[in-house]
């Protein structure tokens, strides 16, 4: 085939390959979201998600064909909202990239799923297929955040979510929240955070909104229909939920993630260790040996390009050995196992030395880390640890 | 035709002075000389109408754009009078239009034996037209009132006919009525400069005596002075000398100016031309300055000679710090043109390496600083202007101050600070306003006459350190546009001023330091605090922001410290795009200006030290981005 022809590597020099596979349909759009995902209705007036998604795993392992064959630790199938495809569909990409590359005997699988939209059938299907951890997108706990977020689930609906996947056998269960919503007091937040920690879970993402321009909540702000809370209030809800993770036993590993013991999420942590993955699907993104490319971005277009043999590739970078570095700081600097001294220029290190005594830094062993004050400035760390 | 060809004209060197006329023309920026000039230029045939273009006498960008002449030129028009028929010489000396350049202005004045007085008949007379009108009347000059832009709908010619009358004591139908816009009258004009002023006089067996009343550098010629000959010639290839400085040249060539440069054979008494020796710097051939001929020198110098002094200084620096020997050759180019400009290197804590620049006035700042930038390419800050200061501290020492910053510590006797007495025309209406701002700025009233009925001249002394910052652009927005503004130098006068600094965490911005009169000092102190309070992005720490009288702290803010700085989510599609969020933010930190170890973008010291004015035109520039 013409790609893999162009996209050579057989195997990437560091032996291990994850994956990240795009699932680029929702039923409904959200409006804090700017996410390459689409509604059927968009992609096809008055279309369903069958015939939309119709062939679209035939376009994705068209795609795995370019591939470098390393074995594979991690595969995430993320969105979109992949749990509105069928486990028939995405197991056909994890047997093929099982049948291909091979995976590891702890490998990773994860989905993205929304609470309203799984069944004990369906979850049953997803773990015979080859998923052991699942995400439930929960955001809130409180209806007038979720209206604002305009999320379609009921909150009710999170737990027996998480109580069927859990007694279907999936050995990870995580929820993903959002702080910082317009309207969304103190008191909102720790009732959300509450809520989530009296379920039974082993992992928690938790993220500041942002606002990204193009979305409808850009547009509500810019109308002064709603108004994004201070720095200092978003600062409190994250120190907040730091402090009541840990308290409950789940720690933090980055910035935004915590868990129990062994429930970190590896595919992840890939990401952050600027390992090597594979993203498939449109404007999946992909890391392999200092390279990073993307893929165009509308999902016609991909799999135009895919069935007409074409590289779906839209654009691509070679990183210079600077801009690696500033990765590996940037990205390291976001986990608890933090930063290795040595890895920083002498400004660098001088420069974070400054931040010890206003209680934002730690060293030991070596390794600076940050304490949850030094996460909320994590970026401004970063700028100075690149001197 | 009253016309005449050049090549049939009276040739420079062999015109009697009988019959050349010299005279320049006196008007405000916007009354309509470039196009009058432009007109003049036509109706005598020295240009062409294929040849025309609007403000043919204006050289730089700057002045087109502006409106304003900062160099003034000299044109030689030949012209048959329709009045009696004979052949004429006129030498249209341009002269700057701007407070700033009065000096100047006495100086082309000074080569003339007579002055148009232009004014525009919609808007009347205005202040630095009526300064510049007494400096003709005391150089003796013929004045001949010229209303212009009669074709204008709101033209009001007899008003200010009568109001031109009033002022130079002519009857008003003595003034004449032109349109530079339609050619209406301009023939007329230039029969009554032949009628009206005087031949030039002078003894041509005597040793030689040329006024310089310019010098322009060109990069091609070196510096072409504008000269105007008393007594004597000036021959090409003689040795001349220069009076003030006693300095030898050749001069390689003599010309005149029809418009553009024609060598001849040497300027005899009366003419107006140019000379060339090849210098490269206008300093060493002064505006004012007496040239003899070395071998036959006169004794006796021309009056009016004197030094540029630089009344108002800034600190210009760099917004890009690599950029300082770009700016230090820049200036270094520009003295080349212009002699009043004084600059020395300057070191800012807070702005890094720059040049503290001294300048005649406010327009001469911004029109160096403009050239700079536009002709360099270098973005700059300047500081806020300020004055000379005199310092005498108890022990008798005394310090001249032209840098806040460099303001003696010790027990303070007295500070001196120049007055300049400044002359206000505006309609009456606005005279409440005009007071009230004058009142605000230090002002003492010193008197008021109507000129015409519903307008009226005020003259008030005020200390120049208030007119500096923002004075002409309030008396502009608070009178409409409708107010005009002229100064002069008093001398010194003792001020009760104190110098505030400004304190970020207890460090103080050397930038941000100002002499103000203690009673204005609270009301500075809680202005420039709480405009750096806005500007500087919250840290990692609190900042107190301060504004001290010597160790007395006057005024406070802070900026609380930032609690959240972190994208929060950062997968996989993220990191490149955070990467080159980073890589802009690693250039912008280049562009952070360290005060301790508080992080100032210079956008904070751009717009704190900018005025109102200044932030709109930022704003609009923004836009255009």
């Amino acid at each position: 085939m013409l790609i893999s022809k162009r996209l050579k590597p057989r195997v990437s020099k560091t032996d291990v390959l994850s994956f990240y596979v795009h699932i680029p349909y929702c039923i409904k759009r959200c409006g804090y979201c700017d996410f390459n995902t689409y509604t059927p209705n968009e992609l096809l007036d008055g279309a369903s998600l069958e015939i939309v998604s119709n062939d679209y795993i035939d376009a994705v392992l068209l795609e795995l064909e370019a591939a470098p064959r390393d074995q594979v630790p991690t595969i995430f199938f993320g969105g979109g909202t992949p749990s509105l495809l069928p486990a028939k569909d995405l197991g056909r990409v994890i047997s093929a990239i099982k049948a291909r590359n091979g995976l590891t005997a702890d490998c990773e699988i994860t989905l993205e799923a929304n609470p309203d939209s799984v069944t004990e059938e369906k979850l049953a299907g997803y773990l015979a297929a080859g998923f052991n951890r699942i995400s439930f997108g929960m955001q809130s706990a409180q209806p007038h955040v979720l209206a604002v977020l305009d999320r379609t689930h009921n909150p009710a609906n999170v737990k027996r979510a998480v109580d069927m996947a859990r007694a279907a056998g999936f050995n990870s269960v995580s929820v993903d929240l959002i702080y910082g919503t317009p309207g969304e007091s103190l008191d909102d937040w720790r009732t959300t955070v509450t809520e989530a920690l009296s379920l039974d879970i082993d992992h928690i993402s938790a993220y500041a909104l942002i606002v990204e321009t193009g979305t409808k909540l850009a547009a509500q702000i810019k109308r002064g229909d709603l108004t994004m809370p201070i720095d200092d209030l978003m600062a409190d809800m994250y120190l907040l939920v730091d402090q009541m993770c840990n308290e409950a036993g789940l720690n933090w590993y980055e910035l935004s993630n915590w868990s129990k013991p062994g429930h970190e999420c590896q595919h992840n942590i890939a990401y952050w260790k600027s390992a090597n993955w594979w993203g498939l699907g449109p404007g999946a993104h992909s890391h392999v040996d200092k390279k990073r490319f993307w893929n165009v971005k509308h999902p016609t277009a991909y799999k135009q390009k895919l069935f007409a043999n074409e590289s779906p590739v839209a654009e691509s970078e070679q990183l210079t050995d600077e801009q690696l570095r500033d990765e590996a700081i940037m990205l390291a600097i976001r986990m608890r196992t933090g930063l290795a001294l040595t890895s920083l220029s002498k400004q660098g290190q001088d420069n974070l030395q400054a931040y010890i005594s206003t209680g934002h830094v730690v060293i030991s062993n070596s390794q600076i880390q940050l304490t949850a004050q030094g996460r909320l400035i994590a970026d401004r760390l970063v700028r100075e640890a690149l001197g | 035709m009253p016309a005449i060809s050049l090549a049939k004209a009276p040739q420079p060197a062999a015109t009697n002075p009988a019959q050349i006329r010299n005279f320049c023309i006196i008007a405000h920026i916007d009354h309509g000389k470039s196009t009058l000039a432009d007109r003049m230029l036509g109706i005598t045939e020295v240009v062409d109408a294929r040849n025309m273009r609007a403000q043919y006498l204006d050289r730089m960008d700057i002045e087109r754009e502006r409106g304003i002449t900062i160099k003034s030129q000299a044109v030689r028009l030949p012209w048959r009078s329709g009045i009696d028929g004979q052949e004429y010489i006129l030498n249209m000396i341009d002269t700057p239009g701007h407070v700033d350049f009065t000096y100047e202005v006495s100086r082309s004045l000074a080569a003339c034996e007579g002055a148009v007085l232009l004014v525009d008949c919609a808007q009347g007379i205005e202040a630095q037209t009526l300064a510049n009108l007494y400096l003709a009347m005391e150089n003796n000059l013929t004045i001949i009132p010229v209303l212009n832009k009669i074709d204008l709908p709101n033209a009001q010619p007899d008003k200010f006919a009568a109001e031109l009358a009033r002022l130079i004591g002519c009857k008003p139908e003595d003034c004449l009525r032109v349109s530079g816009k339609t050619g209406d009258g301009v023939a007329e004009l230039l029969d009554q400069i032949v009628a009206q002023i005087p031949a030039p006089i002078g003894d041509a067996s005597a040793p030689a005596r040329a006024l310089i009343f310019d010098s322009v550098y060109d990069s091609y010629r070196g510096v072409v002075t504008y000269i105007r000959v008393i007594d004597g010639r000036i021959n090409p290839r003689e040795q001349i000398q220069m009076f003030s400085t006693g300095v030898r040249h050749e001069a390689l060539e003599v010309g005149v100016i029809s418009p553009e440069p024609v060598p001849s054979k040497g300027l005899g008494v009366g003419e107006v031309g140019y000379l060339i020796t090849g210098v490269k710097d206008v300093r060493q051939s002064r505006v004012g300055d007496t040239i003899t001929n070395y071998q036959n020198p006169t004794k006796t110098p021309l009056a009016g000679y004197k030094d540029p002094k630089p009344m108002v200084f800034s600190g210009l620096f760099p917004l890009d710090g690599a950029d300082f020997p770009l700016l230090r050759d820049a200036l270094d180019k520009l003295q080349l043109n212009d002699a009043a400009l004084v600059y020395e290197p300057e070191s800012s804590a807070a702005l890094g390496f720059g040049f503290r620049c001294g300048f005649l006035g406010l327009l001469h700042m911004e029109i160096v600083r403009e050239r700079l930038e536009r002709e360099s390419g270098i973005s700059l800050i300047s500081t806020a202007p300020n004055v000379v200061y005199r310092v005498t501290l108890e022990d008798g020492k005394e310090f001249v101050v032209t840098n806040p910053s460099e303001f003696p510590d010790g027990k303070i006797n007295n500070v001196k600070e120049p007055i300049v007495k400044c002359t206000i025309l505006a309609p009456s209406e606005y005279i409440g306003t005009i007071m009230e701002l004058c009142q605000e700025r230090r002002g003492t009233m010193q008197g008021m006459d109507y000129i015409s009925e519903d307008r009226v001249e005020i003259r008030y002394t005020l200390p120049l350190a208030e007119i500096v910052f923002d004075f002409f652009d309030q008396l502009k927005s608070r009178t409409k546009g409708y107010a005009s503004l002229d100064y002069e130098e008093l001398g010194d006068e003792e001020g009760n001023l104190v110098k505030v600094d400004i304190l970020l965490q207890g460090e103080a911005v050397d930038a941000f330091s100002a002499i103000v009169h203690r009673d204005k000092a609270y009301s500075y102190g809680v202005m420039m605090t709480g405009k750096l309070r806005e500007l500087i992005p919250r840290q990692q720490f609190e900042v107190p922001i301060q504004a001290a009288i010597g160790s007395r702290i006057i005024a406070r803010e802070s900026i609380r410290a930032i609690r959240k700085d972190v994208l929060a989510k950062c997968y996989g599609g993220d990191i490149s795009r955070k990467r080159k969020l980073l890589e802009k933010q690693k250039e912008g930190k280049k562009r952070m200006k360290m005060v301790g170890r508080v992080e100032v973008p210079q956008e904070a010291f751009v717009a704190a030290l900018a005025t109102d004015a200044d932030i709109e035109k930022i704003k609009a520039a923004r836009k255009q981005d």
